[in-house]
């Protein structure tokens, strides 16, 4: 983390996602998957032949009206579509179906932790296909390739405004984002697979001043550590660009994960004029407040609520609470297994200790049975964690586990005051010593008990040796 | 307003169309005199009247999310004046090549 | 029996129907007269003869074991703008030369489903941009009334072979009168319906919130049987509309009663010729004799619509000629240092004089700066428009005028000055501003050429306009005739 003593960095995210569909935007193509053959998840509308027209996906629509909704966004009435004009070889109508007046939702907000970042606008559009260049350099490159497989895929664009103060601000809001796009099911919303892009608008100014600085806008950034990294990075070379008296350019710059550093991306793009109109193929699309309300009615807890009533409902510590709610799986998890007769405690920091690191997720009874199975001491710890996995690979339950390994305690006093006495008499030194007062000789004694009864009951086992010792 | 070179410049930029000599004054000439026919709409007082974008009352149809067979490959590609590995060949577009 | 090739679709059914004729006999005739008249005319940009030859065995197979639709064999044309699966589709532009569509339009689609035979693909002007068909990237096509005089535009080709007798009826699409003002020049039947009515998939675009696709015929009844064909909801447009396809009711009725406006700014326009005023004068006493009342209504903003037209159409095309590019299809220039310099050589090359115009008045009128000032007042002026025509309909049940202020104009007379070109389209335009249906039907000749009628009516009721139409082809015993024979 540089040292921005001075400044304030003003951030605000323009985030493009895509939404959950099986069909693209204007067009009833499939998706296409990450590995398909170029230009083979096509049809006439999305390849822009002539005479082709754009019929709305109602999937994608629904998607983008229930983010708004989990963003508390406004929705109007009536929303429409317009052509932002541009020609680019991966936009293959020479323009993009967009939105820029009547957008489908406006003035949100996302509550990250204690800050709330304003949303000005959830908007629909379609995505652009892919270009692939000759010569390993787009710079140096002398042709470049056209698949349409994405073109026309649909995207939501979630733009905030300028509320976002530091790179860990920008990235904690991202994820933010995801988990919520995730949580009412609009998105799957992988950084990986693109289909969450963020664009960090980033500007620095003097401390205490109010008018904004210029500003430079940071793409192709696609993990969260990379989005922290380049906004780190940006801030700093705008800071040392204005304090060293050059001045920052607008422009839009790329992340170079390679280069650990962003880059001028000067395609030389003279006058850029959009020449934004009515989409004439679309009419106004009517947004039916009944149709809004059941979509309200139907969304599932949001994460942020979900944390706080973890705090309260269980009396989970704040931090373990947003570790939990930032992932419905876990926070579903956690909530069940207390429900089948977990402890809250314990069954938060299997959680945050065995489930969230290792990725894979136990079923409610998996996870509740193990730690009930620790709680009760009828298993160590270490024996849990052998069970956890366990049942999780084999898919079998915890006792059945505990069984086949033969983990179950002996606890039984007498049983065990029997090998006690045992493990004594076969160590007569160690015993002498401990006596003498050589309380390490302890060890000795406990680890030829652990060999003889692995599955005493370590804290009985103990308590005995010490009695009969004494 | 008539139409100056510079303005038919940026306009065939931006339209991306080619400007061969004689052009620039072919368009300033012309549309030049269609926008003086134009410019009648200006007499008019429209600050009370609504944009027309559609005049039909049609509201937009939703269509289900279900896939329909694409173009193959070959088909994507039949009419394409340059192809290669199953893309579109392009010159560089990188503007300052 | 006379001449098949100078027949109406009902009376080709008849022969059909009674096996007089086979549709293969049909094809034939119409081939042999398309060979005798075409050099002349040059209505046609290629034929499509081996599909016509299927299309036509089907028709006979389908007429013998009774399964025929209502065009079974009924030889088609179709505009250079209409996409056929397979078929080489320009839009009569080079940018466009060797272009196959991998799909059929939904309104040629639905003629092919009643039994239609394509016999070809007729010329137009360029992106049916015109009124003359002169800007077609090919050739221009001659109006078989006086070789010397154009066909009108932008539909010219589709208007003339129907005239020629080149075909029984044929296809163009209307986006500021180029179904009308070419069927008027032509003496032929021609009619564009209510925005929205007919599918416009398929069809490639000029101006989308004007274009809409209609038929030329010899008939009145005709024209409403293949716009009842071709019209109806289309899931793969969504400015089609979903509503009832009644566009033939009440078509025999007659215009008893009938209030028919009179709107007097159409009577006053620029460049009017006195023959084609006298014409129409006389068409409107026929109907007023046949029952109909005249009454004068008002269309204050005339004057303004083709200004409107020429900011709104022009802005559309600008946008929606954007995707000839030289990337997946049609003409390019791959010869290019970078990709800006392969669109601009492409687009400049490929492009014609008067769609290069439009296309720049069009980004103009879009452009930062401009937008308000021309763009966006021209929606508003075209909101007075629609307002002029709600206004004057509340008066009449249907507006009639004539179609062109002139009859055929010389070849070459009008493509130096653009506005006089654009002049042709005065009284058609404001139907396309207002998405209203508009008819044209042949109402006597002025100098030795064709005179259109135009009957304009409120959105929805092409029946309307369709049965005054009718009414007027009944009280002046009006058939149309085939030009050009020896
Ligand atoms: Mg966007
Ligand atoms: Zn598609």
């Amino acid at each position: 983390m540089t040292d921005h003593s001075g400044w304030e960095v003003v951030i605000g995210m323009e985030v493009h996602v895509q939404p959950t569909t099986r069909t693209k935007m204007f067009c009833s193509c499939a998706i296409a998957p990450l590995n398909a053959a170029p230009n083979t998840h096509t049809c006439p509308v999305c390849l822009g032949l002539p005479g082709v027209l754009p019929v709305i996906n109602k999937a994608a629509v629904e998607a983008c009206l229930k983010t708004a909704v989990a963003l508390d966004c406004e929705i109007p009435r009536h929303t429409k579509f317009d052509r932002k004009n541009y020609m680019y070889p991966d936009l293959p109508k020479g323009y993009q179906i967009s939105q820029y007046d009547l957008p489908m939702s406006h003035d949100g907000h996302l509550d990250v932790g204690e800050q709330r970042v304003r949303i000005r606008r959830v908007h629909l559009e379609e995505d652009t296909g892919k270009l692939v260049h000759a010569g390993d350099k787009l710079h140096k490159a002398w042709e470049s390739f056209v698949d349409l497989n994405r073109a026309g895929v649909p995207l939501m664009e979630i733009v905030s405004e300028p509320d976002i103060r530091s790179a860990e601000e920008a990235r904690d809001y991202a994820m933010a984002l995801r988990t919520l796009l995730r949580t009412v099911g609009a998105s799957e919303a992988d950084m990986e697979k693109g289909q969450l892009r963020a664009e960090p608008n980033i500007s620095v100014r003097r401390a205490g001043s109010t008018e904004l600085g210029v500003k430079t806008e940071l793409k192709n950034i696609n993990s969260f550590r990379n989005l922290y990294r380049a906004i780190d990075f940006e801030v700093q070379r705008q800071i040392e660009a204005l304090e060293s008296g050059h001045g920052v350019v607008q422009e839009t710059r790329g992340w170079s994960d390679a280069e650990q550093r962003t880059f001028s991306q000067r395609t030389k793009e003279f006058a850029e004029d959009y020449r934004y109109f009515p989409e004439p193929d679309l009419p106004p699309l009517e947004l039916d407040p009944a149709w809004i309300e059941e979509l309200r009615r139907s969304l599932p807890e949001l994460p942020e609520a979900r944390r706080r009533r973890l705090v309260a409902q269980y009396g989970l510590p704040t931090a373990d609470a947003s570790l939990i709610a930032a992932e419905r799986e876990l926070a579903d998890l956690f909530e069940g297994a207390v429900r089948a007769g977990a402890d809250a405690k314990p069954a938060a920091n299997w959680i945050i200790g065995e489930v969230a690191p290792g990725g894979i997720v136990p079923t409610i009874t998996q996870l509740a049975d193990v730690v009930k199975l620790v709680s009760s001491g009828s298993i160590t710890r270490d024996q849990g964690r052998e069970v956890l996995a366990e049942s999780i690979r084999s898919q079998r339950s915890a006792a059945e586990v505990v069984a086949e390994r033969g983990f179950a305690q002996v606890s039984d006093e007498s049983e065990l005051e029997a090998i006690v006495r045992e493990v004594i008499a076969d160590n007569s030194k160690a015993a002498a010593d401990y006596r003498a007062g050589k309380k390490q000789a302890l060890g000795a004694l406990m680890a030829d008990l652990k060999k003889r009864a692995p599955q005493a009951n370590p804290s009985i086992t103990n308590r005995l040796l010490q009695k009969l010792l004494g | 307003m008539p139409l100056s070179r510079d303005q038919v410049r940026h306009v065939a930029l931006l339209a991306r169309l080619g400007l061969e000599p004689g052009d620039e004054d072919f368009y300033a000439e012309q549309l030049s005199g269609i926008l003086r026919h134009i410019d009648r709409l200006q007499e008019l007082n429209t600050d009370a009247i609504p944009p027309t974008a559609q005049v039909v009352e049609v509201a937009a149809t939703l269509r289900d999310d279900e896939p329909r067979p694409c173009l193959t490959q070959e088909e994507a590609l039949a009419n394409a004046p340059a192809a290669v590995g199953g893309r579109f060949r392009v010159p560089s577009i990188q503007e300052d090549a | 029996m006379s001449d098949p090739t100078h027949l109406t679709i009902s009376e080709l059914r008849h022969l059909l129907d009674e096996r007089e004729l086979s549709a293969q006999e049909l094809l034939g005739l119409h081939l042999e007269r398309i060979e005798a008249a075409d050099s002349d005319v040059k209505a046609y940009l290629r034929l499509t003869s081996t599909k016509a030859a299927e299309q036509a065995q089907a028709a006979d197979r389908a007429l013998r074991d009774g399964s025929a639709g209502p065009l079974a064999g009924i030889p088609m044309a179709v505009k250079d703008v209409l996409c056929v699966k397979g078929v080489e589709t320009t839009a009569g532009s080079q940018i466009l030369k060797g272009f196959k569509p991998p799909y059929t339009g939904t309104a040629v689609q639905r003629l092919f489903d009643a039994g239609a035979v394509m016999l070809g693909v007729t010329n137009c002007d360029e992106f049916a941009m015109g009124s003359s068909t002169e800007n077609s990237g090919y050739f221009p096509t001659h109006n078989p009334w006086g070789l010397d005089r154009v066909p009108g535009g932008s539909s010219g080709g589709s208007a003339a072979a129907v005239a020629a007798g080149e075909a029984t009826f044929s296809l163009g699409s209307d986006t500021g009168g180029s179904i009308r003002q070419p069927a008027a020049l032509c003496g032929v039947i021609g009619m564009k319906p209510t925005y929205g009515r007919v599918s416009r998939y398929g069809l490639i675009a000029f101006a989308s919130s004007l274009d809409q696709i209609g038929p030329f015929t010899r008939s009145v009844e005709d024209c409403a049987l293949v716009l009842q064909t071709m019209a109806g909801h289309d899931p793969l447009d969504s400015t089609c509309a979903d509503r009832p396809n009644d566009v033939t009711r009440g078509l025999h009725d007659g215009v008893d009663k009938m209030r028919l406006g009179v709107p007097r700014e159409y009577f006053e326009v620029e460049g009017m010729e006195p023959g084609v005023r006298l014409a129409i004068q006389k068409a409107l006493n026929t109907l007023e004799s046949a029952g109909a009342e005249l009454v004068d209504v008002r269309l204050p903003h005339t004057d303004y619509g083709l200004a409107a037209y020429y900011i709104i159409a022009p802005a559309e095309c600008s946008s929606n000629l954007a995707r000839f590019d030289g990337v997946r299809y049609g003409m390019s220039e791959q010869d290019a240092q970078n990709i800006t310099e392969a669109y601009m050589k492409t687009r400049r090359k490929g492009f014609g004089a008067e769609v290069r115009r439009r296309v720049m008045l069009g980004t103009y009128a879009l452009s930062s700066g401009y937008y308000d000032a021309y763009y966006l007042k021209a929606q508003k002026v075209r909101t007075l428009i629609k307002q002029d025509f709600d206004a004057a309909f509340a008066g009449c049940d249907a507006i009639v005028s004539g179609t062109s202020p002139t009859v055929a104009f010389p070849i070459g007379s009008k493509t130096q000055d653009p506005l006089s070109m654009y002049l042709c389209d005065v009284l058609t335009l404001g139907g396309n501003l207002a998405g209203l249906p508009g008819i044209s039907v042949p109402c006597g000749m002025s100098d030795g050429l064709p005179v259109g009628l135009q009957v304009l009516a409120p959105q929805w009721r092409e029946d309307i306009a369709l049965r005054v139409a009718r009414a007027y082809e009944l009280a002046a015993d009006m058939r149309v005739e085939v030009a050009l024979v020896d």
